[in-house]
């Protein structure tokens, strides 16, 4: 028990300093209203958990790579203030795209994960 | 050294939303647990940005490790993209479309709750 939860801690600390590092970078660069960043932190993020999840890794990784890393990597709740900061400020267009991109295309890589992770489950 | 706090408060978010996911609705077919972790975690982010954060004055590094560290790793969104994915393999399609959309709808509502109880709280 202790040492699933230290797989997933330390899991998480790393997750949250590459993402903080990753977002920060890439949000700060970009010249888009849309947050990059956390776009892109998600999208990686929802591909790799999908091909641990296919694969169907051992618990071990499953915590430390999955429910820690892949967890702490991707935010869902930076994600939603951002969303609600672009509608506030009423540039609804670019609302709509972040909205349909991250939904979207999170489902169809964490698919593509998945399917590929499957074809390498032992 | 904000990393290091990042990565702290990132061990306990993390740790916190594992220990939800095995203490409730283990065996229930819906994600309930990242469903109410999500959208709990997205009222908190927006009313600690929008007035915690405003009326204490906590150091910057600190408040990166709340608000990004803790509150960004205790939700998640790779969680919810391969459970929806499942949901979807495992026949039940429009469970997963359900999930998809309470997250969607219910994520921005809460958010939008946190700003308003702050603003409430400030005029009061």
């Amino acid at each position: 028990m202790l040492i699933h939860l230290l797989l997933v801690g330390v899991g998480g600390f790393f997750g949250a300093i590459a993402r903080f590092y990753l977002s920060q970078m890439l949000n700060n660069k970009s010249s888009f209203r849309i947050p990059i960043g956390t776009l892109t932190v998600n999208l990686v993020g929802a591909f790799i958990l999908g091909i641990i999840t296919g694969i169907e890794a051992n618990t071990m990784i499953a915590l430390f790579f999955g429910t820690g890393f892949m967890g702490a990597f991707t935010t869902f709740s930076t994600l939603k203030l951002e969303m609600i900061q672009l509608y506030v400020k009423k540039y609804k267009r670019e609302f709509l795209i972040y909205t349909g991109i991250t939904y979207g295309g999170g489902l169809i890589v964490a698919y593509l994960g998945y399917i590929i992770g499957a074809l390498f489950a032992s | 050294m904000v990393y290091l706090y990042v990565g702290i408060a990132g061990f306990l978010g993390a740790i916190l939303r594992y220990l939800i996911g095995i203490s409730f609705f283990m065996n229930s077919s819906f994600p309930y647990a990242t469903l109410s972790i999500n959208l709990f975690g997205s009222f908190l982010l927006s009313w600690l940005t929008t007035n915690f954060f405003k009326r204490f004055s906590l150091s910057s590094s600190l408040k990166t490790a709340i608000g990004t560290g803790f509150v960004g790793s205790f939700t998640t969104f790779s969680t919810l993209s391969v459970e929806t994915v499942e949901l979807f393999e495992s026949g039940r399609f429009l469970i997963g479309i359900l999930y998809i959309f309470v997250s969607i709808a219910g994520g921005l509502l809460m958010s939008r709750l946190g700003f308003k109880v702050s603003m409430e709280e400030q005029q009061s």
